[in-house]
């Protein structure tokens, strides 16, 4: 950390040339801490995913390799119901998403553009309700599922995490169209389209990548979820990816084996997404709130 | 940057939200007039404030309702197939609060959730800020880095989180498998209350740096390199150009970063469910993981109870969150 001040000068301007004054020893101090930290970010993920490789009764040894065998997944597919969590988790991931973007879409639009009586309480509420503790929401919306007899089911947890997704939905899609000059608007306006017609047919399109990028988000945020799920959904078969991997690592047993599987097939498919949505995710987020 | 909706729209915006209630008294005129020059603008954000309303604002007012009563797993109305039991619970006032808040269980769950989040913020901040720094420098492998530093937060956190517990595990983990390779005797990493809160904070900043990191960056990248340069040729050192370049830089970022981490921090249901089930004994329970407890894990389940603490908790983030605007104004910004 003692290198926060020297590297500071930022030395590479953005887009900018090379000093090529960097002396040896600097040169090895700076790729000795980015060797260090990016061992220490990857490798428990490393770790997990070389342990699914090995049997069952290796998992716990240290060796890297050992009689390399996809016998994990085998009994992940045979013997759990992964697949049904797996299955019960993208629909109700996917469904919240479509929902959410749908209805925070023109909210974003309008908070961005337009000033309008009872703007700043909105932006208010929706920077407060990203802040609610979900242990205030989650006793209501229990009892409340339980009287509409939605335990247990998609639809329950789809509603639940609407609360969720809503408001971060609109907060980063304002960024995003913030981020897409006025002028168009404008020209829009003056060959005659009315503010819908200028959302829809202008801005909507070029605000695609970031309605991706949005949407990406809220689904990786269901798809996460933890606390709202174990609650409300019982019985293996209704179960989601976050309450099926604690059922192979109970207090007194771990199966590590099929869980550091599971734990692959769960995390590839989504850091592969994220590796390349990352760039405009930050943009977004921040973007919302600092130019409020 | 803003379109303005009409003519009016300056003055009433101006006014907010209390000045329409006002106004529609006084002058019936007025609400007409906003109508139609705002009402494109309210219809855009109707399905928000609709749906808000009806899954936020709803099971909000309930949840402070139960909290002000006695509400418990057998005296709520529920339906056990066909029968229909009504709920039996009754108002108490405030005396979940004062239990609340006259309990010990909370102060100290109060305290360990501060500590929980001003360590994991600020060493999440530090950490992130000097990764920032070092990979907003121009070197070969730069773009390889920055794609391995960003992949904890690439991973969905449950599954970094049973990655971490199977790292830490006490017998067969492989940090004290290491350890132990090296001489040294296994450390109880999630069995001991305070190596539990050391590794409970470890796993949350390594979750939490990648996010901060590429924040940062975005921030120093909008930076103008004209600047360092011009301060250079007037002689500043690197530390300070630094202090006077780089922090008034990043200010703007810098606030709402922290602002985010400290909200999701406090907040940190998976670390501290999936990682040590608040354990051991109770000695890494933060305050919303206590909360689910009481209604889902103890039993009989107390829903007042866990209704009480998350209206205490919502009251200590919103303290906190004027605290926040307050310095932001301070510094002439919006928020």
């Amino acid at each position: 950390m003692a290198s926060v001040p020297e590297s500071a000068p930022g030395a590479a301007a953005p887009g900018g040339r090379p000093r090529g004054k960097r002396s040896p020893l600097a040169s090895l101090g700076l790729h000795a801490t980015l060797i260090g930290a990016s061992v220490i970010a990857v490798f428990p993920v490393l770790w997990v995913l070389l342990t699914s490789l090995k049997p069952a009764k290796y998992a716990v040894t240290t060796d890297f390799f050992k009689d390399t065998t996809l016998d994990n997944y085998r009994y992940l597919v045979d013997r759990t119901s992964f697949f049904t969590w797996f299955g019960n988790s993208a629909l109700i991931a996917g469904v919240t998403t479509v929902l959410g973007v749908l209805i925070a879409a023109t909210t974003g639009y309008a908070v961005s553009r337009f000033k309008f009586p009872g703007m700043r309480p909105l932006m208010w509420t929706l920077l407060i309700t990203q802040m609610f503790p979900m242990a205030i929401l989650i006793v209501p919306l229990y009892n409340l599922m339980g009287q509409l007899g939605l335990l247990n089911q998609p639809v329950g947890l789809i509603i639940t995490y609407l609360t969720i997704a809503v408001p971060f939905c609109a907060w980063m899609m304002k960024g995003f169209f913030d981020g897409i000059p006025v002028e168009i608007d404008e020209s829009g306006r003056v060959d005659g389209l009315n503010p819908f017609g200028t959302f829809w047919r202008l801005i909507l399109p070029l605000a695609k990548p970031g309605l991706a990028v949005t949407a990406f988000y809220s689904f990786i945020t269901a798809w996460g979820e933890v606390a709202y799920s174990s609650a409300f959904m019982v019985g293996d078969e209704n179960m989601t990816l976050a309450g099926g991997l604690q059922t192979f690592v109970t207090q007194y047993t771990a199966n590590w084996g099929p869980m550091t599987a599971a734990s692959v097939l769960i995390a590839v498919p989504a850091a592969v997404f994220f590796l390349f949505a990352q760039k405009h995710l930050v943009a977004g987020m921040t973007a919302g709130a600092t130019k409020g | 940057m803003t379109v303005h909706t009409g003519q009016s729209t300056a003055k009433a915006a101006g006014e907010g939200a209390r000045g329409r209630v006002r106004t529609t008294g006084e002058r019936p005129g007025r609400l007409r007039r906003a109508l139609s020059t705002h009402w494109y603008a309210w219809t855009m954000v109707a399905p928000v404030v609709i749906v808000l309303g009806v899954i936020i604002g709803w099971p909000l007012g309930r949840g402070v309702y139960l909290s002000l009563t006695d509400a418990n797993e057998r005296n709520v109305g529920r339906t056990i197939g066909a029968n229909h039991i009504d709920a039996t619970y009754k108002f108490v006032g405030l005396r979940n609060y004062t239990d609340a808040l006259t309990d010990p269980v909370f102060t100290q769950r109060l305290v360990w959730t501060v500590v929980w989040t001003v360590c994991c913020v600020s060493v999440t901040f530090l950490l992130g800020l000097a990764l920032a720094t070092i990979l907003n420098r121009e070197f070969r492998g730069r773009a390889a880095y920055r794609m391995m530093l960003i992949l904890p937060w690439a991973v969905p956190g449950f599954v970094s989180v049973f990655a971490w517990r199977f790292l830490f595990n006490r017998d067969n983990g492989l940090l004290n498998k290491v350890l132990d390779g090296g001489g040294i005797s296994a450390v109880p990493w999630l069995d001991d209350p305070t190596w539990a809160k050391v590794s409970v904070i470890a796993v949350n900043v390594w979750l939490g740096v990648p996010f901060m990191m590429v924040a940062l960056l975005g921030g120093l990248q909008s930076i103008p390199g004209e600047l360092y340069e011009a301060a250079e040729m007037d002689g500043a050192g690197p530390w300070q150009r630094f202090r006077h370049i780089t922090v008034p830089g990043l200010r703007a970022v810098s606030s709402t970063v922290i602002l985010l981490s400290t909200i999701w921090t406090f907040n940190m249901f998976p670390v501290i469910f999936l990682l040590t089930r608040g354990g051991p004994g109770d000695s890494t329970e933060i305050l919303v993981t206590q909360a689910f407890r009481q209604a889902f894990v103890d039993s009989p389940r107390d829903f007042a109870g866990s209704a009480t603490w998350g209206v205490l908790i919502l009251a200590v983030l919103m303290i906190f969150a004027l605290v926040y605007r307050r310095s932001l104004r301070k510094q002439g910004e919006v928020w």
